[in-house]
């Protein structure tokens, strides 16, 4: 099962809404619910950020019988120092965004508490990539740590 | 459309009446939880969806939806007849009604023990404070409006962990009053105790209860039907009655079942949030973490809560207005009546907490993950060739909705009028077909109204 949704960069009222209709396509499939919050947060965090920082971008949501796999493809500015970008408090948010709420440094450490697996690449000027998992099975997670 | 696993027995105060119901779509698309379908001419309740909001009692334009009550003759049964009022009673009366004419009525319908449900008050609230301590999950939810409390365990499921279960006035009151008649020597099979009910959520919350064993009050009467037969006793009003009542309420007790009459004695963050579609929107965004924490929502289906109750006869602004001048009057006597009632709670035992309160997801395709996925590819796939207007003509209340019912094999995709059209040109479906299964939906004499005839009904009126 596939979904994808374009998001806008800096359309700050839309953001949230792809991790809505997931949350309800998760409920529907009977997901643990306690599995499905942390999907649900780790992509809303994911959406912010390319609302936040990037031009636009492309979530990809794949949902098979073992796992959640999210991919967030943006255009934007990229990351320059990811392990930097991962520490908490840390922020190249504008003071614009900040006021709206959002920038606290906390998004990208937010996605990784929440996922089982994340993976991020990114090319300065050009964009960034990130990949996150949440397995369906106990085991299965504990396997890929 | 049943989900296996749920509980079949979930009772609702809120039912159709077929020989009233013409089948028209209003509570269909009015409802928040996509609980109504129209099948044979009539709309029809899906049980495990339906949380008792009453927006399809307010939608109906025919009186058609049924709110369930116990008869009045019931009381009669007992010697001692309690009647539990809660303070949007007086209030939803025009200002020159007074609130012993109101009193006096209660007593003439039948009542001979009036008690005001608010009571409890002060004893609600230092529980609240002891929940909250002791549990640490934020925001916490209040479960004073059991609709609420409902469509929490549908639709939010995930948020039942942080339902403040706290037990409402109501059962508080009710023992507290049972407690207080058996001192004085009453015998408790004696002792009928009648709520009177603003909502149909209440009348559910009382006879299936969630989250607690057994609510202490015997019967609900409806506040509309008391409404009426109060008015009627004042127009010709005798002399005054001589009922018992109690008077222990305090500006709070009139206050707390008005929009933030919990969030005001909460301290932290709070917010306090009534209607339906508001507490739903908000829902959704608390459910995403999209705000930072609160400390306490105090959330109500109605409009302007309980004075919006759908049972309410009186204008529920007015409603509003009236008990914030009574809650006025009270502020004087507050310490030391506040003083009083706690002493009194404190020699009586209370179920001060409920007991856990269990998700009852709603919409789910399947238990087993690897179906609901095939049934999820399926359902896309049907929602593609939809067309997306929610038109309601198919009998469910939007394309979402039927492609869900088709895929659980409670729907055809032939119910789609404009799928209809498509498969008669593609030679799949016959007009035949078609016109029987639109009959299926809307009845046999949609169109063959006699016209002529409703006009000369109007006549002889």
């Amino acid at each position: 099962m596939q979904f994808r949704h374009k998001i806008a960069g800096g359309d700050f009222a839309k953001a949230g809404n792809v991790a809505s209709s997931v949350k309800k396509v998760l409920q529907q499939l009977n997901i643990d619910h306690v599995i499905s919050k942390r999907t649900v947060i780790a992509l809303y965090e994911g959406e912010v950020n390319v609302v936040a920082h990037a031009y636009s971008g492309i979530i990809e949501i794949e949902i098979d019988e073992e796992k959640i796999k999210i991919i967030i493809t943006d255009k934007g500015p990229g990351i320059a120092d990811i392990d930097q970008a991962m520490v908490e408090g840390f922020s190249t948010a504008t003071p614009q965004v900040r006021e709206m709420g959002f920038g606290a440094g906390m998004g990208l450490s937010n996605m990784k508490k929440n996922s089982d697996f994340m993976k991020i690449s990114s090319i300065v000027e050009e964009g960034t990539v990130v990949e996150l998992i949440n397995y369906l099975k106990p085991d299965a997670r504990q396997e890929s740590k | 459309m049943q989900d296996k696993n749920q509980n079949k027995d979930f009772h609702h105060a809120l039912k159709v009446d077929n020989d009233l119901c013409f089948g028209c779509t209003h509570c269909m698309t009015a409802c928040p939880t996509q609980a109504i379908r129209v099948k044979n001419g009539k709309a029809t309740i899906i049980a495990n969806r339906c949380v008792d909001c009453g927006q399809c009692y307010i939608a109906c334009p025919v009186s058609a939806i049924d709110v369930e009550q116990d008869d009045l003759e019931m009381i009669f049964k007992f010697p001692v007849r309690v009647i539990l009022i809660p303070s949007v009673l007086i209030g939803q009366f025009p200002r020159k009604i007074l609130t012993s004419d109101i009193y006096d009525a209660l007593k003439e319908i039948g009542f001979t023990h009036i008690f005001e449900v608010e009571t409890s008050i002060d004893m609600v609230l230092d529980s609240y404070k002891q929940f909250m301590d002791e549990h640490k999950e934020r925001p916490m939810i209040s479960t004073f409006c059991p609709a609420i409390v409902r469509l929490i365990q549908v639709k939010y499921p995930s948020l039942v962990g942080n339902l403040l279960r706290v037990n409402p006035p109501i059962n508080m009151s009710a023992v507290y009053f049972m407690e207080k008649l058996k001192a004085s020597g009453i015998r408790e099979n004696e002792i009928g105790l009648f709520y009177a009910t603003p909502c149909a959520a209440k009348i559910a919350a009382i006879k299936s209860p969630v989250g607690e064993i057994k609510s202490p009050v015997t019967g609900v009467i409806n506040m509309n039907f008391l409404y009426n037969r109060i008015l009627k006793y004042l127009q010709n009003k005798r002399t005054d009655t001589g009922v018992h009542h109690t008077d222990d309420l305090t500006s709070k007790g009139i206050l707390w079942s008005l929009t933030r009459g919990e969030v005001v004695h909460v301290s932290g963050r709070t917010l306090a949030i009534d209607g339906m579609k508001n507490v739903n929107e908000f829902l959704e965004n608390i459910e995403n973490e999209k705000f930072d924490t609160f400390d306490f929502l105090e959330l109500r289906a109605c409009d302007e809560s309980c004075a919006g109750g759908i049972l309410i006869s009186g204008n529920r602004f007015l409603t509003v207005e009236r008990l914030q001048k009574r809650a006025l009057r009270y502020k004087d006597q507050e310490t030391t009546q506040e003083l009083k009632t706690k002493n009194d709670f404190q020699n009586i035992k209370i179920n001060q907490f409920l007991d856990n309160i269990e998700p009852r997801p709603m919409g789910r395709l399947d238990e087993n993950t690897a179906i609901a996925l095939k049934k999820m590819e399926r359902k896309h796939r049907l929602m593609c060739f939809l067309p997306g207007l929610d038109c309601g003509g198919c009998g469910a209340p939007d394309c979402e909705t039927l492609s869900e019912d088709i895929v659980q094999g409670n729907a055809l995709i032939s119910q789609c009028v404009f799928m209809q059209q498509q498969m008669i040109s593609q030679n799949l479906l016959s007009p035949d077909q078609a016109r029987q299964i639109n009959e299926d939906i809307w009845g046999g004499d949609r169109l063959g109204k006699d016209c002529n005839k409703i006009e000369l009904e109007d006549e002889n009126n």
